[in-house]
Formats: C-alpha cells, sequence, structure tokens
C-alpha cells in the first residue's frame, strides 16, 4: 500500500491517510486481513510525524475498518467497508419504496406493521438469512 | 509525570531595554513534534537559550521535564546540569571546537553522557557518511549539522532542541535529516522542539506549532486540529461589499478585494458562513488552509 500526501491542500494529514486507507478498502485494493505498514515506516517513509499516522489508524481502528494487533500491526477488518456500502445501497432501496408508497399515505405505525409483516412472512419462507456479515 | 516537557509562563525577556520576549505562554507536549515558528528576530533563539539557562529571564517562569529553569536560586547551576544532560542541542551557529576531528568531538563528547548510545553513534556516523578524520572545520555545513545531530541523538537525550536544524543544508541533506528525525521520533518516543521558518518542513514532521511574534505567542496547538479548524472563506458579494458591524467568534482577519471579502475563521466556521449568508446579495464559499496561510496571515498583521 503506498501512500501519497499532498502537503499544500490544507486537508489534515491524518484525514488524507485515513481517507486512502478507506478508498483502498472500497477499491479492493486492500483486503480483510491485509497488513498496512507500520507506524514507523509510513513515518519514515512519507517523513511525517508518527503521532499523525498512529492518530489515522486509531480512527481506523475506531471506525471499524482496522484491527490493531499490539506487536504485530495493522489489519483490515473482516468486512470492512463491504458492509458499508451494502448498507448505504439498502438505504437507497427503503429510501424509493417510501416515495412509492407515500401517494397511500399510510401513517407512520402502519408503515412499520407493513414492513415487519413482510419481514415475518420472508423469514418463514427463508427468503432472508442471517445476512453475509455479522451487525 | 509531567505532560508538558516545556512549559512557560507569561515569559519576558529584553536586551538593552529592548523588549525579546513579552509574556511567552508555550507548552510542548511530551513526545510530540514541536515546531517553533516566527520570523527571524522574532525571538526563537531567545526562548531556546531561556530554556537551556543560558540567559535569565526578567519575569514569568519556564520548567523543563517540570524542573524550573528561570529561578535564580542557589541550586539553579545544578539543576541546569541534569536538565542539560537530558536535552540534545542543536545550536544555529553549528559551532564545534575547531581542531577536532570528527572521531575526536565523539570521544570526548561520550563519557559527559552516562546514557550514551554507541549503536545510533555508529549507525548516523555511517548514514551521515560522515568522514571519522576529518577537521571540523574542514566539515561543510551540512556535514556540520549531520555532525551535531549525531551528538545529540547519540546522548540518549529525552528532549532534542534543534535551532534551525536544517538551515543550509541542500534539499537532500534536509529530507535525509527530517527522515532521521522522524524516525527517531518512532522508535525512541523522543520530544523534539525545534525552531525554523522552513514552513514546508514544519508542515512535514510536526504534530503540534506554536507562532511567535514580537516575543508572543499568537498561535498554538495541534497541527492537524488547526488544519481542520481553520478555514478561508470567500465572500462574493452582487453588489457592494457591506460588512456587518461585528462578526462572531473566530473571524481572526478580513481582507476586502474588489467585491470580494477574504475572511480566515479560526474555529466556529459554520456561525460565520451563516452570518455571511445573511449579508444582502452574497456567495460564500469555503476553502482549507494551508500553514502557510495561517502563519502570513497571523505575523503580517502584527
Amino acid at each position: 500500500m503506498i501512500f501519497r500526501l499532498n502537503q499544500s491542500s490544507g486537508i489534515p494529514l491524518y484525514l488524507q491517510l485515513i481517507e486512502q486507507v478507506k478508498h483502498a478498502v472500497e477499491t479492493g485494493a486492500l483486503r480483510e486481513g491485509d497488513q498496512l505498514p507500520t507506524i514507523r515506516k509510513v513515518a519514515v517513509d512519507l517523513v511525517m510525524n508518527p503521532n499523525t499516522v498512529v492518530r489515522a489508524y486509531r480512527e481506523l481502528e475506531h471506525e471499524g475498518v482496522l484491527e490493531l494487533k499490539h506487536g504485530s500491526g495493522a489489519f483490515i477488518k473482516e468486512s470492512a467497508g463491504g458492509r458499508a456500502r451494502v448498507m448505504r445501497k439498502a438505504q437507497a432501496v427503503v429510501q424509493s419504496a417510501l416515495e412509492r408508497l407515500a401517494p397511500l399515505e399510510l401513517t407512520e405505525d402502519e408503515l412499520r406493521r407493513v414492513f415487519e409483516n413482510e419481514l415475518a412472512q420472508a423469514r418463514a419462507e427463508k427468503r432472508v438469512g442471517n445476512g453475509a456479515g455479522k451487525s | 509525570m509531567t505532560d508538558f516537557i516545556i512549559e512557560t509562563n507569561q515569559l519576558c525577556k529584553s536586551f538593552k531595554g529592548q523588549p525579546a520576549l513579552r509574556g511567552l505562554d508555550l507548552r510542548v507536549p511530551a513526545g510530540s513534534i514541536f515546531g517553533f515558528l516566527g520570523r527571524n528576530g522574532a525571538g526563537k533563539t531567545t526562548t531556546i537559550k531561556t530554556l537551556m539557562g543560558l540567559l535569565r529571564s526578567e519575569s514569568g517562569s519556564a520548567r523543563v521535564f517540570g524542573i524550573p529553569v528561570t529561578d535564580a536560586d542557589g541550586a539553579f547551576e545544578k539543576r541546569m546540569i541534569e536538565v542539560r544532560r537530558r536535552i540534545g542541542f542543536v545550536t544555529e551557529d553549528k559551532e564545534l571546537y575547531p581542531y577536532m576531528t570528527v572521531e575526536q568531538i565523539i570521544r570526548f563528547t561520550r563519557p559527559f553522557f552516562p546514557k550514551w548510545r554507541g549503536d545510533l553513534e555508529q549507525r548516523y556516523l555511517k548514514m551521515f557518511d560522515l568522514p571519522p578524520k576529518k577537521k571540523i572545520p574542514d566539515l561543510s555545513k551540512g556535514m556540520r549539522s549531520k555532525l551535531m545531530l549525531l551528538l545529540a541523538i547519540s546522548r540518549g537525550a529525552e528532549l532534542l532542541i534543534l535551532d534551525e536544524p536544517t538551515d543550509g543544508l541542500d534539499p537532500a541533506a534536509t529530507e535525509d535529516v527530517l527522515r532521521e528525525l522522524v524516525a527517531i521520533a518512532a522508535s525512541e518516543g523522543t520530544t523534539m522542539f525545534f525552531s525554523s521558518h522552513q514552513l514546508a518542513e514544519v508542515e512535514l514532521i510536526a504534530d503540534h506549532i506554536g507562532i511567535i511574534d514580537l516575543g508572543k505567542m499568537v498561535v498554538a496547538g495541534s497541527l492537524d486540529d488547526m488544519k481542520a479548524q481553520y478555514q478561508r472563506l470567500q465572500v462574493v458579494f452582487a453588489d457592494s461589499v457591506q460588512t456587518p458591524s461585528h462578526w462572531v467568534d473566530g473571524v481572526e482577519f478580513v481582507r476586502q478585494e474588489g467585491r470580494v471579502l477574504s475572511i480566515l475563521a479560526s474555529h466556529n466556521v459554520d456561525a460565520i458562513v451563516e452570518q455571511a449568508r445573511s449579508l444582502p446579495g452574497t456567495a460564500v464559499e469555503r476553502f482549507p488552509v494551508t500553514l502557510k496561510e495561517i502563519f502570513l496571515e497571523h505575523v503580517r498583521t502584527n
């Protein structure tokens, strides 16, 4: 993984690192279990402050993209990124469903009941599972 | 455990009635690489000399490793010996004993420091490509910088104070020195306090900065936070420029060029944008800010 930083963009360096890791995960350049370079290596290669690298890695760990294993380094976490993208897709589907339901002028409670009924039905027919990822 | 390796409070110092430091407040967090910025004559070297106990301040206080370095009591020199032993120092003038060779000055310096790191000494001797038999005056300025850095690092210092460490170095040598500083910070956790007016190099390796102007700290804090909070707003007016009677908190500098107001905001940007939008006929754009812009705005107005 090669990071590229833009010193003159005015965007904090740790944010640039975070964005690049996330982007690499989304494009598949980084996959589950891949190891990121050590903090020292990133700092020395890019001639940047090690604390800044630490900050980026911690933030990524907090967001569930990375797993920091003490003494052995930073690894891309299982299904990081992919899950977030799937959730965004699902959100879009639900949004358009709600738009199409609007003319029926259902109450919020009625909408919820319809959805839950359908969910129960699907579950009974095994059309939905536990999901591939863990929630 | 002290959270701040260096801490000064309202430090004042003048030379022949000319004030050099006018109430300087400086806080350098443990483990940070702190870039100390200022124009020539802003008070950078005076600050460093005061921290080393080489100059006496007139008022205010300063502590290094929590040890007072300004109180001139009977135990002052004894305390300063301890403080200096824990600091690696690279001065601006890079003066070293002119009659010694590289090898000799290393051998001469070593016994003063019980925590001397022979491994680092050998490593940097090789890495910096320093000729052991050469006399110090015959070294180039870059070589002398590297030699001073070697001596400062090898003593096992907890704090490196570097006064213009890359001054006079060519770009390749500058890159070498910065890379080594970063490597040391990463592996040894050494706190570094370095003065510079090379904004680009500060932006590279510092995580904290302080800007000193006319003997006072005008901005200080985490560089990333500063970059996240500071923004430049460009307010374009359809007709004539109208400014509010007073701007909300966070507006640092406002400049007008034709129908455009350029605002440097240090925080509270959303509220400032809202205020600018409420002015008649405006379009507001926001841009990220570089360290250079922050620096220039703050020292320009003073």
